[in-house]
């Protein structure tokens, strides 16, 4: 028996490194393809919006520790050397870019419609309408939702730890099982993981008080 | 080249409907406890001793910042410590239940504070006593109103169950990776399983929407 020294402390903390990086890099990716995802939701052809709509159902009817299991597992078929890292990666990505593309699906939606008209009546391009009049007032608008998302993720990324991914809550899991103290290594993870969503959350909410006082 | 071969997954049916039976038994427990720790805790979180209103407070921030699976190891391993030994399968319930309650908490409070002030005095005016005009006045069109937002952080709470499996818990992941074990036939395993996941979130979805129709389904105006 022995209790939680600076040797494990620092354990947890590289960790959480990894936590953060994971966190960041498929929010980054999530939010490419999210993009994508968003744009061919509310796209004019058909096809893409029934496309998109089934890979949003799937990836929201399911769980996200199965998501991480199939693509773990789907990637390893592919290639035999597979690096778990890529493979988590991957899966969180894919994740995020449905629920965020679903986010930014409704708050694209959510603009009036006069919007898209005035700027076909000015003779815009696609490209020029997106990126000039919709998606800066959409992206506004969904910015709480997606913090909330962030967080969300953030959360998420401690089921890697179930595929064997050494992060924060994995870096948990080892030290609980050295030195046979669950409760402080736990609490301690827990709290960890608390003072880097609290900030994020209390920031969404304000955002988006900011921009309900806004719309008044 | 891998050959894909769902047979051997087929053969364990049996495992998989316990599974979904498990999974089904975790989703509606967590909910309904969820449900009674949400209305429970907006009562006291509007009270007017203020030690209540902030262990509300503290209870669904702490709880809606921290990942599920480090709540489900430290309910796992603090429950025994407090003298209370459950099977994994009710760790995870109550986990699961406070888990639910936190996000139940703030969805009905929003609810709640969207009901005019004057309706509430309206009741009071009606003589109607203090619980009448709570359950009446106020829960029950807060209800409504949050209806849909609630419906989904609940299917969220279905999805979550899978988690559950990492305590041992009896629910389908777990089944999953107990036929994985046997089998090593783990991509099969689990594309089937996320089928069957998508099958339950629908059928809960479908079981929320006959609810809605059944209570929620009278004129306002």
């Amino acid at each position: 028996m022995s209790s939680i020294g600076w040797p494990q402390v620092a354990f947890l903390l590289e960790g959480l490194k990894w936590t953060v990086l994971l966190t960041l890099i498929s929010f980054v990716g999530g939010g490419v393809f999210g993009l994508v995802v968003a744009l061919a939701r509310t796209a004019e052809i058909k096809a893409f919006r029934v496309v998109t709509a089934a890979y949003i159902a799937v990836f929201q009817g399911t769980p996200l520790l199965m998501q991480l299991f199939v693509i773990y597992y789907g990637i390893g078929l592919l290639s035999v050397n597979v690096d778990p890292w890529l493979a988590v990666a991957t899966a969180y990505t894919l994740h995020a870019s449905a629920f965020l593309g679903e986010i930014w699906r409704g708050s694209i939606q959510a603009l009036p419609r006069g919007q898209t008209e005035a700027a076909l009546a000015l003779g815009l391009h696609y490209v020029s309408r997106m990126k000039d009049i919709v998606l800066p007032q959409a992206l506004k608008i969904a910015t709480p939702a997606t913090i909330g998302f962030l967080v969300q993720l953030l959360k998420g990324t401690s089921l890697a730890s179930i595929v064997g991914f050494v992060e924060l809550a994995r870096a948990g899991n080892v030290i609980s099982n050295q030195i046979f103290q669950p409760l402080p290594v736990y609490g301690l993870v827990g709290l960890l993981y608390f003072f880097m969503c609290w900030p994020l959350s209390i920031f969404g909410t304000r955002l988006e008080m900011r921009l309900v006082a806004g719309s008044r | 080249m891998y050959k894909l071969d769902f047979g051997v997954v087929f053969e364990r049916f049996p495992e998989l409907l316990w599974g979904s039976l498990g999974t089904l038994y975790l989703a509606v427990t967590g909910m309904t406890l969820a449900l009674v720790i949400g209305i429970a805790g907006v009562v006291l979180r509007q009270s007017r001793f203020a030690p209540a209103r902030i262990f509300i407070k503290t209870f669904v921030e702490l709880i809606r910042n921290t990942p599920f699976l480090v709540q489900i190891f430290f309910l796992f391993f603090a429950l025994p410590f407090m003298g209370l030994r459950l099977s994994p399968t009710t760790t995870a319930i109550v986990a699961l239940a406070i888990n639910g309650g936190a996000y139940a908490i703030e969805i009905i409070r929003g609810g709640v504070e969207s009901i005019p002030r004057g309706q509430k005095e309206a009741g009071t005016a009606l003589g109607l006593s203090k619980a009448q005009v709570f359950r009446f006045i106020i829960l029950k069109p807060a209800l409504r109103t949050i209806y849909p937002a609630l419906v989904s952080q609940f299917i969220m709470l279905t999805l979550t169950t899978s988690i559950c499996s990492s305590i041992s818990a009896m629910e389908l992941t777990f089944a999953a990776q107990q036929i994985d074990a046997d089998t090593f036939r783990s991509i099969e395993v689990y594309l089937t399983i996320t089928g069957i996941y998508l099958l339950i979130s629908w059928l809960v979805m479908a079981m929320f929407a006959a609810i809605g129709r059944l209570s929620f389904s009278y004129p306002t105006k």
